[in-house]
């Protein structure tokens, strides 16, 4: 890449910080320029965004419909999968997959609430009491 | 208690960590490309099976942590390395290195990294930053891929610290033990194995997913991706692919450009022209690898859906895995 091809385009990174690249000047040789974005990038990033809110989407109608407990929708919501979720809870796998069905989430004790809720960063109410209009 | 410390940003963090903290102890000649050469930081791998965010696993380097232990083993250079298993050892270790002065390396996860911005925290745990300094309640964190430094609270960091799932940081914390002159013997010495091994790495992995073989492999997937997964989800996969290639702290293409310079750098150290030669050989990877990136925009974009569209992209891979086969079969039969 030449110098003068570093892309200086708009992206997430505005008012965040410049990206270092490494590029070769007039006389072949390497120096590093600071690039604002390039677009290429933003739209990869945009893509990924966009099937993030798409499961953001069927999860809350999941649970709207009653199939699946509000734990599915914040767990999507924070870009998790059981596998992750169950690292920060401690929890198998499987019991995750028993919290995810509605009458076991009714049941869950105040302990286990607050343990997911401080993992999604919510109070217990926001977890038992899914409110999407504010969400 | 504040060390003495000087930021300087960089294009990839362990790379970054790794340069700051050697200058740090007096290794004045290091900078961020002699570094990820002499660790042999250049890599490539498709991971079949494994997903990461629901797309394929693919990376264009090492592994987390190596370019900081390989270099600093190549320069003789003793190093601390802790992980923890209690959040309360961990800060305890961390306080007393800070207030002997002592600025480490701490790997974390960038999901709940705050400063960062939203569409960038993902849930990636093999970030690396330096903690320098403490000022009441708040560290002073030098971030290489930042242009300053910023600070994170008691709860930020450790929750950073301990970011769970792949790659899991568990606090870890590293550094170099003592502050040393390297010589530029030293130097010419690590260069060569930094880049013998990183020939191992490309050309002689056995198997067909790593090295060049690896770039290869992946051409071969993304042929088959339209039918076999359906447009939407290859889309996807090829979107993830750039991703890894180029975001931000993890290169890709611009790893290619870092080892262009890596060798350039190489030449006053050991004066052998073929070291420049092949140094446009990467720069030529680089390069193709962002216009691979830009037709992958096209399809990922919906500008181009048709299964020749795809080939097209494979054919930039196939070109890749050509350019980084010569240039590290030239590197290999260079006699030093």
């Amino acid at each position: 890449m030449k110098k003068k091809e570093v892309p200086q385009d708009p992206s997430s990174l505005n008012n965040f910080t410049k990206e270092v690249c490494y590029a070769v000047d007039e006389t072949g040789k390497y120096t590093t320029d600071l690039s604002t974005g390039w677009s290429v990038k933003s739209s990869a990033l945009n893509v990924a965004w966009e099937d993030i809110e798409n499961r953001i989407l069927q999860a809350k109608t999941k649970v709207l419909n009653g199939e699946a407990s509000p734990i599915l929708f914040y767990m999507e919501q924070k870009l998790m999968d059981i596998t992750i979720l169950s690292a920060y809870t401690g929890f198998f796998k499987w019991t995750i997959k028993r919290h995810l069905k509605p009458n076991v989430f009714n049941k869950l004790s105040d302990k286990k609430l607050k343990l997911y809720a401080e993992i999604f960063d919510i109070t217990i109410d926001q977890l038992k009491n899914i409110r999407f209009n504010e969400s | 208690m504040k060390v003495d410390f000087k930021h300087i940003q960089a294009a990839h963090c362990e790379n970054g960590v790794t340069t700051n903290l050697l200058k740090h102890i007096g290794v004045n000649q290091i900078t961020e490309p002699l570094a990820f050469g002499i660790g042999s930081g250049l890599f490539y791998i498709y991971i079949p099976l494994l997903k990461i965010n629901n797309g394929p696993a693919i990376a264009f380097r090492t592994m987390p942590g190596l370019v900081f232990k390989r270099t600093c083993r190549a320069l003789d250079i003793p190093v601390v390395r802790k992980k923890f298993s209690s959040k309360e050892n961990a800060k305890i270790f961390l306080d007393q290195k800070i207030a002997e002065g002592q600025p480490v390396g701490c790997q974390v996860g960038v999901y709940y990294l705050p400063y960062f911005p939203k569409e960038y925290r993902f849930h990636f745990n093999a970030h690396n930053v330096i903690v320098y300094g403490k000022e009441n309640d708040n560290y002073l964190i030098s971030d290489p891929v930042m242009e300053t430094v910023t600070t994170l609270n008691d709860y930020e960091l450790e929750r950073v610290r301990f970011a769970k799932g792949a790659l899991a940081p568990r606090g870890q914390i590293y550094f170099p033990k003592e502050n040393t002159i390297v010589t530029e013997d030293q130097i010419r010495k690590a260069i060569k194995s930094g880049i013998n091994r990183n020939v191992g790495a490309m050309l002689r992995i056995p198997g067909n997913i790593a090295g060049v073989d690896g770039i290869k492999y992946t051409a071969d997937k993304i042929k088959k991706w339209k039918t076999k997964l359906g447009l939407d989800t290859a889309r996807l996969y090829l979107a993830q692919l750039v991703r890894m290639q180029e975001e931000i702290g993890t290169g890709g293409g611009g790893f290619r450009f870092i080892y262009a310079a890596f060798l350039q750098e190489s030449h006053p150290y050991i004066p052998n022209d073929k070291l420049l030669e092949i140094s446009q050989l990467f720069t030529k990877s680089g390069d193709t690898w962002r216009n691979s990136a830009v037709q992958a925009a096209g399809i990922y974009k919906g500008r181009l859906s048709a299964q020749s569209d795809f080939d097209d992209m494979s054919d930039y891979l196939y070109q890749i895995a050509e350019i980084e086969r010569e240039a590290f079969k030239a590197l290999s039969k260079i006699k030093w």
